[in-house]
């Protein structure tokens, strides 16, 4: 079994996202560090891009604080390195293709498996075109995430087919931020997913409280929270590790109290 | 896995999956209109009694003249309806838009000649549309807002990024993703994923195809050379399309090199740019050491893109055209050149190319022919040539 798959065996996951380098790389490891503790069960951590396109503004003014402190790639991985020691929890980023392109694909990844990074989330690569990267991944040993939208109707079983680690299944149209209501029926696409493959399946796009969580994870394997993470970062900036811990405790609460599989 | 949309390692479909489905059903639509008779006799219709075509294609002989060497003639698409080659696209795509039972078009634009053109067609059709523009560039040409809102459309201010045309078409995206099954994002240029370059340039290829059959007809042979600015690309594709197989015809495209390649101030992607993956395809950008796409600068905003499209790209990897950067002060060189000689003021993106044939012209013969494709005409640049010089108008 694909080693993020694990982390779903016989419970329902929390799966939370932040953007490195937003306020400070330090503060980064920081929040990952208070995110692990407080219950998360998968850690995303964003490479900031310039031209976010599959992002909200939330998550955009994030990105936008990250570059303006001017870090590069080499500086989140020697983050990474250093937080893989104080956590237990498996990392994956979630990145735009063109940062990579420019580091250099098999450098990338190479350091993603020195580093510990288990997975790899692209917005802007469907899976059409995952031969950009597929013969890196499969060199280190990093799962390709696969994105299934509300859109995504009779693609869903070739995608559902060749998904690894677990399926991200967004909630609803548009850009990632907060909503007060998900309006797509969830459930049936889960069941639809749930007819083609066991790899697990964690809604996001739009969650952020714990009864949106809850609701998610009656059906789906998992919830992922990433712009209400990044808004109490916002806010609170360098003291927001507390918030974060806080935050997570409860939504993971919420989770766990959803109907098991 | 598909490869389609590729030309050679540019192009494809870097995008969210939400939009997948859509530029699915917009490549079978297109598939099957693009051959039916139907379709291209409405388009056809529209082309020549709504927009004006063919356009006309002038010998500029005041201009020969002056400079002595290759005959220069001018694709006059500045003439066309709305005062550019941006309507071909629209009346395409809108009515593409309107055949698949979409109710709403969105578009970016730049300084806003795109955004006229896409709420032309839309208010012809009958659809409704809504422009995303930098608030940047919605300042600097409040003119083409009031425009654009007087024609019905809506225009959005994009607040994100640096305000521009990039940031008009990353938001025009972020658009189709929240709304997508009634609506056709108009692209304006041969950019973003396929099928949109291959859309765009056929429905520009009109240029290249009239400048052929109507030189042919005047001078019994095809061009030397043909000239074209680029930005996205699209006048430059549509021009180019028709020569490529006519190995003797060189292809020829002016990027805007702003305040000049060696400054950070530039918009010439293929002379300072790398390969890269934005906006939904693989093509030349102008980015960091990062791979952050950067902010460009030109005097001309339609030319203000940190990208090219893949075919370009392509073109230029395959050394089938050539792509030479012209300054800002070049440009406007040629702006005032064109309007004195012909009694023709251009379009600031167009003097781009205007420049560039006015420079290699002398140095061929007189028998050689160049076609310069003026894409748009220049009332709109006016109020910023006479700020740029220092002249007061009192605007």
């Amino acid at each position: 079994m694909n080693k993020i798959s694990e982390i779903f065996k016989n419970k329902k996951c929390l799966i939370t996202y932040l953007t490195a380098g937003d306020p400070s790389l330090d503060k980064t490891e920081e929040f990952i560090v208070s995110l692990a503790k407080n219950g998360a069960d998968l850690i995303e951590i964003g490479i900031p891009f310039s031209d976010p396109v599959a992002e909200g503004e939330v998550i955009q003014n994030a990105m936008a604080r990250a570059l303006s402190e001017n870090i590069g790639l080499d500086d989140i991985f020697n983050m990474v390195s250093s937080v893989v020691k104080k956590i237990s929890v498996p990392l994956a980023f979630m990145t735009y293709l063109n940062p990579l392109l420019t580091y250099g694909y098999d450098k990338f990844f190479k350091r993603c498996k020195e580093t510990g990074i288990e997975a790899i989330i692209v917005p802007d690569m469907p899976f059409e075109e995952q031969d950009e990267i597929k013969e890196f991944t499969g060199k280190y040993g990093v799962t390709i995430i696969t994105l299934i939208a509300p859109t995504s109707l009779e693609r869903i079983e070739k995608l559902a087919k060749n998904a690894e680690g677990f399926i991200y299944l967004v909630s609803s149209l548009g850009v990632t931020g907060t909503r007060s209501e998900i309006t797509t029926d969830i459930n049936s696409i889960v069941s639809k997913i749930k007819q083609i493959t066991d790899v697990p399946v964690a809604v996001g796009f739009g969650i952020s409280t714990g009864k949106q969580a809850k609701d998610m994870t009656e059906s789906a394997d998992g919830a992922i929270i990433g712009s209400a993470i990044v808004k109490i970062i916002a806010e609170h900036k360098e003291n927001a590790a507390a918030k974060i811990a806080g935050f997570v405790s409860e939504v993971k609460t919420a989770v766990n109290g959803s109907r098991r599989r | 896995m598909s490869k389609k949309g590729k030309y050679g390692i540019h192009g494809g479909q870097y995008i969210p999956e939400t939009l997948m489905n859509a530029v699915n059903e917009l490549e079978k639509a297109y598939g099957y209109y693009k051959n039916d008779k139907i379709f291209n006799a409405e388009l056809e219709t529209l082309f020549n009694d709504y927009a004006g075509r063919p356009s006309r294609l002038y010998y500029a002989e005041n201009l020969t003249e002056k400079l002595g060497g290759a005959k220069i003639y001018l694709k006059r698409e500045d003439l066309n309806h709305t005062g550019s080659h941006k309507i071909n696209n629209v009346l395409g795509q809108t009515l593409l838009a309107k055949k698949m039972g979409k109710k709403r078009i969105i578009a970016e634009t730049g300084a806003g000649q795109h955004g006229v053109a896409a709420a032309t067609a839309a208010a012809l059709l009958g659809l409704e549309c809504e422009v995303f523009m930098g608030e940047e560039d919605t300042q600097r040409q409040s003119l083409n807002v009031f425009r654009m809102q007087l024609l019905g459309a809506k225009v959005h201010p994009v607040k994100s990024g640096a305000k521009t045309l990039k940031d008009a078409t990353s938001e025009a995206m972020r658009e189709w993703t929240r709304r997508v099954d009634d609506t056709l994002y108009v692209i304006g240029s041969v950019m973003g994923p396929h099928p949109f370059p291959e859309i765009v340039r056929d429905f520009q290829s009109v240029i290249g195809k009239e400048i052929k059959s109507q030189l042919l007809e005047k001078e019994g042979k095809l061009p030397d050379a043909v000239i074209a600015c680029v930005g996205g690309g699209s006048n430059a594709m549509g021009t180019f399309y028709d020569f490529i197989g006519d190995k003797n015809v060189k292809l020829i495209g002016c990027e805007a090199a702003g305040k000049g390649v060696d400054t950070p101030e530039t918009a010439a992607t293929i002379a300072t740019g790398r390969t890269g993956i934005f906006h939904g395809m693989k093509s030349y950008f102008c980015q960091t050491v990062n791979g952050q796409i950067v902010p460009v600068y030109s005097i001309s905003a339609g030319l203000d893109y940190p990208g090219i499209g893949p075919e370009h790209s392509y073109l230029h990897d395959i050394k089938r055209a050539e792509y030479v950067p012209v300054t800002d002060a070049q440009a406007v060189e040629a702006f005032e050149l064109l309007s004195r000689t012909e009694g023709i003021i251009p379009a600031i993106e167009s003097a781009h190319a205007v420049y560039y044939a006015a420079k290699i012209a002398p140095e061929m013969k007189k028998d050689e022919t160049i076609v310069v494709t003026l894409s748009g005409r220049g009332d709109k640049d006016a109020a910023m040539i006479a700020k740029y010089k220092g002249v007061n108008i009192n605007e």
